[in-house]
């Protein structure tokens, strides 16, 4: 990387950015800070993936789920994404089809194979458990920058890492959390962790991300995500394997013709 | 159709050429054992209280290059007391090939078209598997070629169905049957091609906002059979029918089904006009077949309560009227009815859900109450329970009368191999 590439230029930018931070206020910087981190992953074009959920409970007794998951960025919206379930069994050949949005309610579609139905369903079941998981709906959805405002609060070390900690409260009305604290290193603009409040404003959670690699020399993603409960002691890993990007999938891959097709 | 023919021929050539390339395949089975017990006394001295069956169903998927694909899914139950419910089908056996935005499906499959929970009014394409349980869910597989072509946000579906499935029906050793022997392999048709005749329909489905549709057309015979009397024997009260002999007339459908999801609330709508023919029976005289033509529709809301009680749990509401305008001659029982229900999802690891609901019969006072629940045991293994009492049943409903001491409670085990 040359030092004149428009990336760097940027990182010097935002490093000079105390400077004229008299000018912006905690509000402005933490929307710049998560502006740029959604700005740094643009281009990815769409992703395909195998997710693997293991769920605890606080005896330590363990229950897997294994999904695959298809996504494609959107220009000028949220992302679409289908998710296919293949364990456990009992829903296996399930699929959900999201169109996630900016603003508004996702269009959320289930297939069901049992029926061969389809069956649009309420989106706005954002607090819910995401398959009986540590992870509500809300935390594995789209993370689009306009889902939240911002407040930047600090510049703190993050393991070997420096990171940006900003507090981001979500938009919509129902989601389950009053806040949420996210850690976001200085040098990739990687979301390294995330302390979420309920709605009685206590921690509820703690999201951790591990072993990110770069695709595309452009895309950090992590193979693992930790989420505990603080306040059950359940925890739920979330790891991804088998990352492909840029596999020439279009809009027609994500319509109901397809989630009806899904294997 | 050369086009379609070409369409088929350049797929299964594409198909064969780039099987190297990209192959996948699973092969998915499972069991169930189901047990069944009926608290009431059985109506006919032939039935059981109890009732032990085992099915087995199985679904081998392979696919080429992502667009092409065969499915094939073998169907058995085993029946300890009724051999009309033990049977086997081919519920899938067909090629999908995918050009572009054209989805072409040629073989033996299945469709669901509608909306609405308790009555899928709609729904046509394929014949009901009716011995396997009375909510019409399960289906027979149905020959046909379907061409789904796919537009942004919306879709075109055209199918051409060549071979009619005639509907099953519990022998007379099953409880929840006929109140007479059905002759099975006596039906009559109106179409004199009888099996062969050949049905279409067309469908435009698709969405709009929060809005999701579907417009339909169905030329063909109709799936749910007239059961005329038959077989008259002379008793000291004159002449009685011995049997039902099954008429399926020709029927022309248009169908609207439509859904407006809006924050917690789905708005639900099916609608049906039918213009069929039918048998009428005039005691003395040769059966006169007349066209009937009626409106039928169903309608309501599922509301959703995320959360509740500071829980994972989720309530849903659920409401729905039923109506048809053939009244006491509504073939499904539903021509002034109102369903309601609660819907339970723990959203725990072990997917715990209860659907429990009664269907009243704002005429008659007839009622028909459901519950079904379901559990996860383990990562391969499912518990259901599925309780249904007829009840307070009136002798003008038609379809539940013969059923009014049959209510059961049923546990259901399947492992998924």
């Amino acid at each position: 990387m040359t030092l004149l590439t428009p990336k760097y230029l940027l990182v010097t930018a935002l490093a000079a950015l105390p400077l004229v931070a008299l000018a912006q206020s905690p509000e402005e910087k933490g929307l710049e800070i998560a502006t740029e981190a959604d700005r740094r992953d643009e281009g990815w074009g769409d992703s395909e993936s195998t997710m693997t959920m293991v769920l605890r409970n606080k005896h330590g007794q363990e229950s897997v789920r294994e999904m695959r998951n298809r996504s494609l960025e959107v220009d000028g919206d949220g992302d679409k994404s289908l998710i296919i379930f293949d364990q456990p069994r009992d829903v296996r050949g399930t699929a959900l089809l999201t169109f996630s949005h900016k603003d508004g309610n996702d269009d959320q579609w289930l297939y069901l194979p049992a029926l061969k139905r389809v069956k649009r369903i309420a989106s706005n079941n954002k607090s819910g458990p995401f398959m009986g998981s540590e992870f509500a709906y809300e935390d594995i959805s789209s993370q689009e920058v306009e889902k939240y405002t911002y407040k930047y609060l600090r510049e703190e070390p993050c393991g070997e890492l420096s990171c940006f900690v900003l507090e981001r409260y979500p938009v919509d009305a129902k989601s389950g959390y009053t806040k949420q604290i996210s850690w976001i290193d200085t040098s990739e603009y990687r979301a390294q962790k995330i302390d979420f409040y309920d709605r009685k404003k206590s921690h509820l959670k703690t999201l951790t991300f591990h072993d990110y690699s770069q695709y595309l020399d452009k895309h950090w993603r992590p193979a693992r995500m930790e989420m505990v409960n603080l306040q059950t002691g359940k925890s739920t890993t979330l790891s991804f394997a088998d990352y492909a990007f840029q596999n020439g999938l279009s809009e027609q891959d994500f319509d109901q013709a397809s989630l009806a097709r899904a294997r | 159709m050369p086009l379609i023919a070409r369409l088929i021929a350049t797929g299964l050539l594409v198909a064969s050429q780039s099987a190297a390339a990209e192959f996948y395949q699973q092969l998915d089975s499972e069991w169930s054992l189901e047990a069944r017990a009926f608290p009431d006394n059985a109506a006919f001295a032939e039935q059981s209280d109890g009732n032990l069956s085992l099915s087995l169903l199985s679904e081998w998927y392979a696919e080429w290059n992502r667009d092409f694909s065969v499915t094939i899914a073998p169907f058995a139950r085993f029946d300890a007391h009724d051999e009309e419910r033990s049977h086997i089908d081919l519920r899938e056996f067909y090629w999908q090939g995918v050009f572009d935005r054209v989805e072409v499906r040629l073989g033996i499959s299945k469709v669901f078209w509608g909306k609405t929970e308790l009555l899928h009014l709609v729904d046509i394409i394929n014949q009901t598997d009716a011995v396997e349980n009375i909510d019409g869910e399960d289906k027979l597989g149905q020959p046909m070629l379907r061409l789904n072509w796919a537009l942004a946000g919306v879709s075109l579906q055209a199918y051409a169905l060549p071979y009619f499935r005639e509907r099953p029906f519990a022998g007379e050793d099953s409880r929840l049957r006929a109140p007479l022997p059905v002759l099975r392999d006596d039906a009559l048709y109106q179409s004199p091609d009888e099996q062969s005749h050949l049905d279409y329909a067309l469908r435009v489905q698709g969405y709009a906002g929060a809005l999701d549709y579907g417009l339909a057309w169905f030329s063909g015979t109709a799936r749910n059979p007239q059961l005329l009397a038959a077989n008259f024997v002379n008793t000291p009260n004159g002449p009685q029918p011995s049997a039902l002999q099954p008429f399926y007339g020709l029927l022309d459908q248009l169908s609207l089904d439509a859904q407006y999801t809006v924050g917690s609330w789905l708005l639900k709508l099916e609608a049906v006009w039918r213009e069929q023919g039918m048998l009428a029976q005039i005691p003395g005289q040769p059966p006169q077949r007349l066209e009937v033509d009626y409106g039928a529709a169903t309608g309501g809301f599922e509301y959703t309560q995320y959360g509740v009680f500071e829980s994972a749990w989720d309530i849903g509401y659920l409401a729905e009227y039923l109506w048809d305008e053939r009244n006491d001659a509504a073939d499904n029982g539903f021509q002034n009815d109102l369903f309601v229900a609660t819907r339970l999802a723990a959203n725990d690891v072990l997917d715990t859900t209860l659907l429990a609901g009664v269907v009243m019969d704002l005429d008659r006072g007839s009622r028909f109450i459901s519950v079904e629940a379901s559990r996860r045991l383990n990562g391969n293994t499912k518990l259901a329970l599925e309780m249904r009492l007829f009840n307070n049943i009136d002798a003008r409903d038609g379809l539940f009368y013969p059923l009014r001491q049959d209510d059961y409670i049923q546990l259901e085990l399947t492992h998924y191999l």
